[in-house]
């Protein structure tokens, strides 16, 4: 028996969602499920925007789920928590990202790499394990499993810390598992967006000498003055990208837009590695000899575990390290998403959520 | 300065094999070597093994050749003559000389034994030296080489099956170890069972793991199991065959030279699994970034190892009876042994009995 959104579960919720592949969003009530004994219900306070909301509104990787309540970098304060929660308490500041549950005994699970489990339940856009949607922070309320809630950090912002949830980690976790978090590290990042600002923050926080590789030439400035980044190189010109071969330990990408990855490869020293965050639309061209020669690596990224994940906000915190953010009311999250289209924003969309959403 | 021949371009006489255009038809040379210096090494070649890249190299299709070139990058001999200043070495020593014949020695991938990436390494053959002088491989009646890039060959690994590991093992032993397929109970894959493809199961198993051969070629099957001991084979035109296999391997070994797709390879291995590529296949291979980024895994390449690493790699094999399965031919047969090779017609790699089959002009 089918269910409207109001009647799936218990507790009423307020929120935006779209229900199309227009992707327009719209207010709509729904419902949570009661808190369990081992969940944390928590008033949204902010939630980020990220780029992976517009793809499943408008359903580009052909897996979403109709209505859809996205939003995976979601802080807030706590309302309620279940008996047998340990690490929360009622008011405590707190954050969910793309993750609220998985099997927690498979050999990813058991090694802190909930993002590779199989049967993940990603916070929102594909339905959960027993067939319900999943809803996520675009709404007046979360709830969540406590494996899956991050505490947060005493003097992190809550509204600037809030897109770290996802593009902090996203970004951290490569620059370690690849090894490129050591002093004097030579990372270069592509592409000077809401991932790409904070992985030059990220790398910087980690002593990196940062090169930023875009083709808008404009960028400059923000990225040498802005955020820091110790050298710029606009990727479209062949002298400054010749001029950079075999110069960098590793190069994180962010880039989803098509666009070739060879020229990228060759800026790696040996032994060098290219890490894929965005994902074109369009499989790349990989010359294998470009790998061949000077044992080069390309790898893709996402996310990362949670216990990675409290990692990396804690060091965010010690680093002062949060997003360059535009802070929105919800209503006004249409315009965001046509904005966001056009890469017209420095660099994140932030919804005050707490401010500006209300019960119908 | 007028351009000296073949034979006038140094001062000690040398005889051997050379291809003289894209046609890549090899016939017998006179031609000439330099003077033993205070570092070299000169040994008379007994075997050198047949690879792929001398045939490429012979027809110029990588597009680098200056002809004539003398290929031949997998050497096996005895020292004949020592420079003054050698410490490793004297005559009567058993030998080997691989696909690196000198490098900077100072540039940090020189310092960290990691000569194959030098940015001003000399190749055995096939690319002019640093000088500006011609190298030439171990299709001769004998070498020279600094004796950094001289092999000492190890007490009972077997002269002519050995000399295929100086290209072919360290090129298959090199990434296993690097990326972290080396431990027992790892399991691998191997793409491709030809030249490369047969020793890096043997590299595999002799570290411990559990092993699955990748071949188009079902009838390989057999040959993968019975003979080289793989312990899975898979068909890799067979869609069921590779679903099955879906996250399953730490990593793989590709040693596939023809145009092939890698998405339905990285579908085989677990998270963080890698898939290393020793073939180049010609046109550039199609990638779709979220085979990578779901399950954040790798593709790499590799070529050869450093000399330490080839050392390693040739104690190694000698201790865990490592050889390549060869057919030995005399160097007269090179030019009907370059045809087989384009036919995959070998089980798996020839080696020219060089001593015992070329002789002066």
């Amino acid at each position: 028996m089918a269910k409207s959104l109001e009647s799936e579960h218990p507790i009423k919720a307020y929120g935006y969602a779209a229900h199309d592949t227009t992707g327009t969003f719209s207010p709509v009530t729904f419902s949570r499920r009661v808190t369990g004994e081992k969940d944390v219900r928590f008033k949204v306070l902010y939630c980020g925007v990220c780029h992976s909301d517009l793809h499943y509104a408008k359903n580009e990787w052909g897996v979403t789920t109709y209505p859809v309540i996205p939003g995976h970098e979601i802080v807030g304060v706590v309302t309620e928590v279940g008996s047998k929660v340990e690490k929360f308490k009622v008011g405590d500041k707190v954050g969910v990202g793309c993750l609220v549950g998985s099997c927690r005994s498979c050999e990813s699970c058991s090694s802190d790499c909930e993002q590779f489990c199989p049967t993940q339940t990603l916070t929102y856009g594909v339905p959960n394990f027993d067939g319900t949607q999943a809803y996520g922070g675009y709404s007046d309320h979360m709830i969540s499993d406590e494996h899956f809630v991050l505490r947060w950090p005493e003097n992190l912002p809550l509204d600037s810390g809030a897109p770290l949830l996802c593009a902090g980690i996203t970004t951290y976790s490569p620059l370690r598992y690849f090894g490129l978090d050591k002093p004097g590290m030579k990372v270069g990042v592509v592409g000077l967006g809401g991932l790409g600002h904070v992985a030059v923050k990220m790398a910087k926080a980690f002593g990196a000498d940062v090169t930023v590789f875009s083709t808008t030439a404009a960028k400059k400035q923000e990225a040498i003055e802005g955020l820091k980044a110790d050298h710029f190189i606009n990727s479209r010109d062949e002298e400054e990208m010749k001029a950079a071969a075999s110069t960098l330990d590793g190069i994180i990408d962010t880039v989803s837009g098509n666009h070739p990855i060879v020229p990228l490869l060759g800026a790696l020293k040996p032994n060098g590695k290219l890490v894929l965050l965005g994902a074109p639309e369009k499989p790349v061209e990989l010359a294998a000899f470009a790998l061949i020669l000077g044992r080069k690596i390309v790898a893709g990224s996402a996310i990362g575990g949670l216990k990675e994940t409290q990692e990396m906000l804690d060091f965010s915190a010690k680093h002062g390290i949060t997003a360059d953010i535009e802070l929105i009311p919800i209503d006004y999250v249409n315009t965001a998403m046509d904005r966001l289209l056009k890469s017209d924003v420095r660099y994140r969309f932030v919804i005050d959520v707490a401010n500006s959403l209300k019960a119908e």
